[in-house]
């Protein structure tokens, strides 16, 4: 175990973390808002979906990898936020129940997706190989011993761009009005309504905002991982982010340090040969123990629960 | 005569035959939209399914896992609770009655089914009941933490198979002794050589014992007490947090014995999973369409496994993605679910009954 392994893992980490963080960020815009999330996973299969074919279209169009790239993240926003429409117009203006619209996107996102690139692939049921973003390192900086290796050497863009969201949403959640209005209708819908804040608005404008940023996490997985979009390139990682928002507390910090230690899990397996005392350890031991630490933080944080007040109910301002 | 007209201009009824009927006319809007004859492609698919003995009974046999999986999901719901870890009991029960149906060896078979259908049953109930518990005793959240069990299931289902019960040089188990299997071969040589198998009657059995106990004992109106409104069961003496546990317990029991069945009636071993068989997942569109009650669920799996099975004949015939089966599924969950949508489209038809009820 030298450095550079070290250096590697936690590069490994923080490719498989990316996706995690943008999806349990987006996670946080729509719980916040008071509407539950189960839908982030289809989020994110309709976005490594639109990213794959739209970085494919770009460039057949003769654009370069990195800018066809950008314009997958860019198809996959467009898409995301049109998805989570559903979920907001069933929730929202319906008051159908939160979770089961959510587990509805789920249910569409593998059925028309794969729909879709078999249509458009003549029965293929992969899109196209496409470059993706490619790893950079930045000058100087690689240099460094450890940290080097770790933060600045092989590094995807996508990654910078998650933990600056990170910040952002920090900031856009607790020093902007926009941020307090959105938390104010989450936790008490009817005193918000009281004082003016369009409490439907809010959770409208808050659900398409987790749909554009857990599509932009399904995209991260495309343009980074996978190179491509099938059956198996989302397949689970939305229901972790939502572990990750719950184990972080629906703080944007928190949830990036959970998504961080999901990927960690995630890395761990493609180095756990390396130490000598894991032989004699089943790899299955290793896979479960995050989902184990989860439940025991969960148990463990018993009775400071930070879940939105008002989260899961659709608001009626009839019962005002 | 009346209460026959009554009982299918009811709600519950209109609702969701409404939502199945645009759900399906969503999907062949999606093929028509994708250059597909929708007429000839449901065609193939209700022809997959009824068009002869064989498919017939692998639909059935579809179907069965579905039952078991969906009322485990209305059961845990009569109790206010949201079991979405039917994917993790619905392992671990299939890893329990695998274990048995392996390592029991010279049982007779009146007693290796009974104890391997009960380890299923049992396990998967108790895999279950962790979430219940936390609940109860901890106050977390089912969803999160049975989404939690799910994995660590899906895990410690490879776990035990890799470790315990392994095929030399395979990725799957041992086959289970001749004398656990659950498969009708009379049935079966009647039916093609589908592989039928005693699950389904079990399942039938279950219905209607959930009906029986959700509705006509008192530990069922507990249930139900609970699931309607906690603080007042509470304060009519009953002990929530008691029922919440044992409505997950009876909710994994379900769902663990569908996959008891799994290997005891079809498959005969297991294999090390690189990730969930999703049937849990689907036992929750199908209690959603069945409205949580056992004998729509009967109804709903009925649906769910015509269409999904019914769906390969739809690609194999008529060369339509099979996919769009799972679009169809999700717009009937959906109108089910924004039943606002569904009243408003029959809103002129609201109107004219109310009026004829005037005079």
């Amino acid at each position: 175990m030298d450095l550079l392994t070290i250096g590697q893992i936690i590069n490994t980490t923080l490719v498989f973390a990316t996706a995690l963080i943008f999806a349990s960020l987006g996670g946080i815009f729509s719980e916040k808002s008071g509407v539950t999330n189960l839908g982030l996973e289809g989020f994110m299969v309709f976005g490594a979906f639109a990213a794959g074919i739209g970085a494919h279209y770009a460039q057949e169009a003769g654009m370069g990898g990195t800018t066809s790239a950008w314009m997958g993240v860019l198809l996959a926003i467009v898409l995301g936020v049109l998805v989570s429409l559903i979920h907001a117009v069933a929730s929202i203006t319906f008051k159908a129940d939160q979770i089961i619209s959510g587990i509805v996107i789920n249910f569409l996102a593998a059925g028309s997706t794969l729909y879709l690139v078999k249509l458009l692939f003549e029965g293929s049921g992969d899109s196209p190989l496409v470059q993706g973003f490619s790893k950079f390192d930045v000058p100087f900086l690689e240099d460094i011993p450890l940290l080097g290796e770790a933060f600045f050497k092989n590094v995807y863009p996508t990654t910078y761009l998650a933990i600056l969201f990170v910040f952002l949403t920090y900031y856009i959640m607790f020093k902007t009005p926009f941020g307090l209005r959105l938390r104010s209708v989450g936790e008490h819908p009817s005193a918000a309504d009281t004082v003016g804040v369009k409490v439907r608005r809010y959770r409208y404008v808050g659900v398409m905002i987790s749909g554009a940023l857990a599509a932009i996490g399904g995209a991260a997985i495309t343009l980074t991982t996978t190179g491509t979009f099938s059956h198996n390139t989302v397949s689970g990682q939305g229901y972790i982010a939502i572990a990750a928002m719950i184990f972080g507390k629906w703080n944007p910090i928190g949830a990036f340090g959970a998504a961080v230690f999901f990927g960690f899990s995630q890395a761990i397996r493609n180095y756990v040969q390396l130490f000598e005392w894991s032989q004699s350890i089943p790899q299955e031991i290793i896979f479960m123990l995050p989902y184990l630490l989860t439940i025991v933080v969960l148990v463990a944080a018993v009775g400071r629960s930070s879940a939105p007040s008002a989260l899961g109910e659709a608001y009626d301002p009839g019962k005002r | 005569m009346n209460n026959v007209l009554k009982w299918f201009t009811r709600d519950s009824f209109i609702l969701p035959v409404v939502a199945i009927i645009m759900g399906l006319i969503l999907g062949g809007v999606v093929m028509l939209i994708g250059g597909y004859n929708p007429i000839e492609a449901y065609g193939a698919l209700f022809t997959k399914v009824f068009g002869d003995m064989y498919n017939f009974g692998e639909a059935v046999r579809e179907m069965t896992p579905l039952i078991m999986t969906g009322l485990a999901f209305a059961f845990a719901s009569r109790a206010g609770l949201f079991n979405i870890g039917g994917e993790g009991q619905f392992l671990v029960g299939m890893t329990a009655a695998t274990f048995v149906g392996v390592k029991f060896t010279g049982l007779p078979i009146y007693l290796h089914v009974p104890l391997a259908l009960i380890a299923g049953a049992l396990f998967g109930g108790l895999w279950a009941a962790i979430a219940g518990y936390l609940k109860a005793a901890r106050g977390v959240n089912e969803v999160i933490s049975s989404i939690m069990l799910n994995w660590i299931g899906l895990y410690l289902a490879n776990l035990i198979v890799r470790q315990f019960l392994l095929l030399k040089g395979e990725n799957r188990s041992v086959d289970i002794s001749e004398s656990a299997s659950i498969s009708l071969t009379w049935l079966s040589e009647l039916m093609g050589n589908s592989r039928v198998h005693m699950g389904t009657l079990i399942a039938l059995v279950m219905a209607v014992l959930f009906y029986i106990y959700m509705w006509k004992t008192k530990q069922g109106y507990e249930i139900r007490a609970v699931g309607y409104n906690p603080n007042a069961a509470e304060y009519a003496g009953m002990h929530v947090n008691r029922n919440i546990v044992k409505a997950m317990f009876i909710s994994g029991m379900l769902a663990g014995l569908g996959g008891a069945f799994q290997v005891l009636g079809v498959f005969h071993y297991q294999t090390v999973m690189s990730g969930s068989p999703g049937t849990g997942f689907d036992g929750i569109a199908v209690a959603l369409i069945g409205l949580n009650h056992p004998f729509g669920v009967l109804l709903g799996a009925v649906l769910f496994g015509t269409l999904t099975y019914g769906s390969a004949g739809m690609s194999f015939a008529a060369d339509v993605p099979p996919e769009i089966i799972r679009i169809v599924i999700g717009s009937i969950i959906f109108f089910i679910a924004a039943q606002g949508i569904v009243r408003w489209i029959l809103k002129p038809f609201y109107s004219k009954r109310k009026k004829e009820k005037v005079l």
